[in-house]
């Protein structure tokens, strides 16, 4: 059953990558604008610019390129970056971590903000408190993860500077690490030194990026809890003896949790792109900062692999998603 | 207080609205099998959540006593009065279909109170449930134990249900309409099981039912509720032989027999209806007059 | 009688939204169309010229500090150009692309999404997968990329942005359009003999209208933030043009010399992106007779 559900969604999920693939391929080549024109140093004659089409195929059609482009990519060949000359695959795999922990701290983060609102919230139905927390998880809702940015930057990095709100470690520290997982290799290391620096400066890029999300967590999963809380099964825990703290968490929150799960792996998607902006507004060397360049220096291999790498964590992470639910959900787990 | 479960002028209001339990007074005695009869909202099911301490919020206790086990619940702390609950009284909930948790098996279920609330040990609180599924008659225990509730039918988890009920041979069972929910084939096995039950251990059983034919069968005695007002308690043999309420009679009336589906099928008349209704106005005229006032 | 109980409480919490809701649309309404005063008057109401350099009057901080001159309220910046006479005429920008590129999202993210909800077969094939693929693009990403491509310039924000969010409606719009569509009325409506496309236009548009308006104003509020982050990324309009995204940008980078460059522009922006999402969720509770 949980083969068969798996299977499907792989296939729906490589026409969905083709699909990318296809439009940012087109997109680039389509419109106007002539990326060898901008490589060359001024006074290039024209046959340098066809020389420079010619090695980066652009003198064929554009359904030759792509099926150029997608049999490298078939080889793991993703092109060479026009800016740095380097294959595209190493420059973007050498980022990706760097990301990668930023998305996820940011999701810890949200998850455990939203899930205590929504815990409080369901704890203190009815009162005061219920409603400043959705008063307030309304209003983090709308305000996108751009401007809790630059919000957390006056606030924490000018008004009152705890933490640091550029780069992703001290430059100096840099050599200490031998994989791009830095944060995960203080922890396996052991170098708390290491890792504090590093949350120093993860934090506040993580908390812009986390706050809707845990926003939309709290709302969610508050109103499956209340939802939940009027059930039989609930109300049978509490004549066994059990307080209302016990209720919410071993009787509610488990099945709460489900119906929530699915639309957060939704929301953590519009998280990881997000980080493009929050990347560049915290001058984070991830692939979001890298991508930006990349369109401002007109690389087009880059942008394309960029874009495709981050199409494929959109659907992985859709997929994982949808593997949770079924592996969490008992119905589906033995029928 | 000589009665296990003793109920002492019970009113309960919805908030800034009407009574919903008028000075109810009702004892059930140890080992007694207490019918609960009346029309949906008659307040029949109030009083059992009162005793259970499951009242909905937007209900309000204005005033009375609920004496459980030689204990006024109502002058408890809410944590105090919620274990002795959980250690004294059971409930046997109407929908089993909702009244197991999806996502916890089904051992656990049955033996969280022994272990969290009792102090069980945990293998003992297993023993205990395994016995006790097996004297409702579920088939392989054990492997029941190991599986969620969407894998039982809904007969299978009712037994679960009064399995668990029993387990920690509790004082006081309540019985929330425990078979409306069930398909006709399967309700007679169940209220069969609850009333063997009850006898072997004993236990003392308030009965909330809109079925006076089933409190026929399993009860003792029995309570008759118009608008959360108790306009008769008797034996259930006196009861039906003859009927002290008007009400009653008329109650006793519209029930369907079983030997003649159609035969019994009288709504209960306008009369009886104003008389009793008067007699719920008068209740709460005096009420008011005896000093107590809501708001 | 048990059975109403919840019903009660529920009247209270419905008493106490209904008063908050009043207040919110009343609050963010009042601030757009304080902004839509001061871009459309900005030439008559802004005290100076923004595009106005003056290096003697540099980082000059707002009205209340030591060291203020009078007429710069709020301020000025690193080259001593006034930041609320550039706040006003940024105005102008944000809203020129939030009522455009809104309105023109709107119109074709809701066709193409009345299209595939009410008439099914291979246009909602084709329509959901297009939907599907656009899932999976980095939004900012896509939309700063189609700007590279375009060239900067106000045309290319504006396109960026339907070319981005036309999702958003086409999604909900066809949801909404084929529950409208398996209701009763509209069947009634094909039996008494009208075409489709007619019944499409005056059975289920006017029934997902309310819709579409509450999207729109979301979307407008979208608009805004896209085209602020496109001008901080200096993709946007010409950099000496002054745009809210722009002053942050410039602010962010000064912002321990003289604050108010960055705090201004971006409190505007905020209460400008919030007020739109307030007014568009209170729309969304006026609208629906049942509160969420």
């Amino acid at each position: 059953m949980i083969l068969r559900r798996l299977l499907s969604r792989l296939a729906t999920t490589l026409v969905t990558l083709l699909g990318v693939s296809v439009i940012v391929f087109v997109t680039i080549r389509v419109v106007p604008g002539n990326p060898i024109a901008m490589m060359l140093p001024p006074g290039a004659t024209e046959a340098d610019i066809d020389r420079l089409r010619a090695l980066y195929g652009f003198d064929r059609s554009i359904m030759e390129q792509y099926f150029i482009w997608l049999w490298g990519v078939v080889q793991g060949d993703f092109g060479t970056s026009i800016q740095s000359r380097q294959p595209v695959l190493r420059l973007v795999l050498n980022r990706l971590p760097a990301t990668l922990e930023l998305s996820i701290m940011a999701l810890v983060i949200a998850v455990v903000i939203g899930g205590f609102l929504a815990l409080t919230g369901t704890r203190l139905r009815g009162t005061r408190t219920e409603g400043a927390i959705d008063v307030t998880s309304g209003m983090a809702l709308s305000v996108p993860d751009f401007l809790w940015g630059l919000v957390l930057i006056l606030l924490f990095g000018v008004l009152w500077p705890v933490f640091h709100i550029s780069g992703r470690i001290s430059p100096q520290l840099t050599s200490e690490f031998t994989t791009n997982f830095f944060l995960f290799e203080s922890v396996v290391r052991l170098r708390f030194d290491l890792w504090r620096d590093l949350v120093s400066h993860m934090f506040m890029p993580a908390l812009a990026l986390a706050i809707p999300l845990a926003a939309i967590i709290s709302q969610l999963l508050k109103q499956s809890l209340k939802e939940t809380m009027h059930l039989d099964y609930v109300t049978l825990s509490r004549t066994k003896g059990y307080g209302e703290n016990h209720v919410i968490i071993r009787e509610a929150l488990p099945n709460a949790v489900l119906p929530t799960l699915t639309l957060v792996g939704v929301q953590f998607t519009f998280l990881i792109g997000g980080t493009v902006i929050i990347e560049r507004l915290f001058s984070y060397e991830g692939l979001g900062n890298m991508a930006i360049d990349a369109v401002i220096n007109r690389d087009l291999p880059l942008i394309q692999g960029i874009v495709i790498l981050f199409a494929v964590l959109f659907t992985v992470v859709n997929l994982f998603v949808d593997m949770l639910y079924a592996v969490l959900n008992p119905r589906l787990r033995h029928a | 207080m000589s009665a296990f479960l003793s109920i002492r002028n019970l009113s309960l209001v919805l908030k800034g609205g009407p009574r919903l339990l008028r000075s109810v007074s009702l004892d059930v005695e140890a080992g007694e099998v207490r019918g609960l009869v009346g029309e949906s909202g008659a307040g029949k099911s109030m009083i059992g959540k009162a005793v259970l301490g499951i009242l909905p919020r937007s209900v309000e206790v204005v005033e009375g006593e609920i004496w459980l086990d030689e204990v006024d619940l109502l002058k408890l702390r809410p944590s105090e009065r919620r274990r002795k609950i959980g250690a004294t009284a059971a409930l046997i909930p109407q929908d089993p279909l909702t009244a197991l948790n999806p996502s916890r098996r089904v051992g656990p279920q049955v033996t969280d109170r022994l272990v969290d609330i009792l102090g069980w040990k945990r293998a003992d609180a297993q023993a205990r449930a395994l016995e006790l599924l097996a004297e409702v008659h579920i088939p392989d225990p054990a492997r029941v134990m190991r599986s969620y509730p969407h894998e039982l039918s809904g007969g299978m988890r009712q037994r679960v249900l009064i399995a668990s009920a029993f387990a920690a041979e509790p004082k006081l069972i309540v019985a929330d309409e425990p078979t409306t929910a069930l398909d006709v084939t399967v309700q007679k096995q169940i209220l069969h099981l609850i009333a063997r039950m009850q006898a072997r251990h004993g236990t003392a059983l308030l009965f909330v039912t809109h079925d006076l034919g089933v409190v026929s069968k399993v009860c003792g005695s029995l309570a008759v509720l118009y608008g959360g007002l108790v306009v008769e308690q008797s034996p259930v043999r006196d009861f039906f032989r003859q009927p002290a309420h008007a009400y009653s009679r008329a109650l006793l009336a519209a029930t369907p027999k079983y030997t003649d589906p159609m035969a019994g099928l009288n709504p209960v008349p306008e009369a009886v209806i104003t008389a009793v209704q008067a007699e719920v106005a008068q209740a709460d005229a005096s009420w008011r007059n005896g000093g107590w006032r809501h708001d | 009688m048990p059975s109403s109980t919840p019903g009660f409480a529920m009247l209270d919490a419905r008493a106490m939204v209904k008063r908050r809701l009043g207040l919110r649309l009343w609050l963010s309404g009042g601030w757009l169309v304080v902004l839509v005063v001061a871009a459309t008057f900005a030439p008559w109401l802004a005290p100076h010229n923004p595009l106005e350099q003056d290096l003697f009057t540099s980082r000059l901080p707002p009205f209340w500090m030591a060291g203020a001159e009078p007429g710069y309220w709020l301020g000025t910046d690193s080259l001593g150009r006034d930041v609320l006479s550039r706040i006003m005429y940024g105005a102008r920008i944000a809203l020129v692309v939030a009522l455009i590129a809104g309105t023109a999202t709107a119109l074709i993210g809701a066709t193409l999404g009345l299209i595939a909800g009410y008439f099914r077969g291979w246009a909602d094939l084709v329509i959901s997968r297009l939907v599907d693929i656009w899932m999976a693009f980095p939004p900012v990403l896509f939309a700063i990329l189609l700007i590279a491509v375009m060239g900067p310039g106000l045309v290319s924000v504006i396109v960026a942005i339907i070319v981005i969010d036309w999702t958003r409606f086409a999604r909900v719009v066809r949801a909404e359009a084929m529950a409208q569509g398996a209701m009763d009325y509209v069947a009634s409506a094909q039996v008494a003999g009208q075409k489709r496309l007619g019944t499409m236009l005056t059975e289920i548009l006017p029934n997902v209208l309310p819709t579409i308006v509450v999207l729109l104003t979301l979307e407008m509020g979208i608009a805004v933030i896209v085209e602020a982050i496109l001008s901080f990324v200096n993709l946007s309009i010409s950099t000496d043009f002054p745009t809210w995204g722009g002053m942050i940008a410039e602010g962010r980078t000064s912002v321990h010399q003289a604050w108010w460059v960055l705090v201004f522009p971006l409190a505007t922006l905020f209460l400008t992106v919030l007020s739109f999402s307030q007014l568009g969720e209170g729309l969304k509770d006026r609208f629906d007779p049942v509160l969420r």
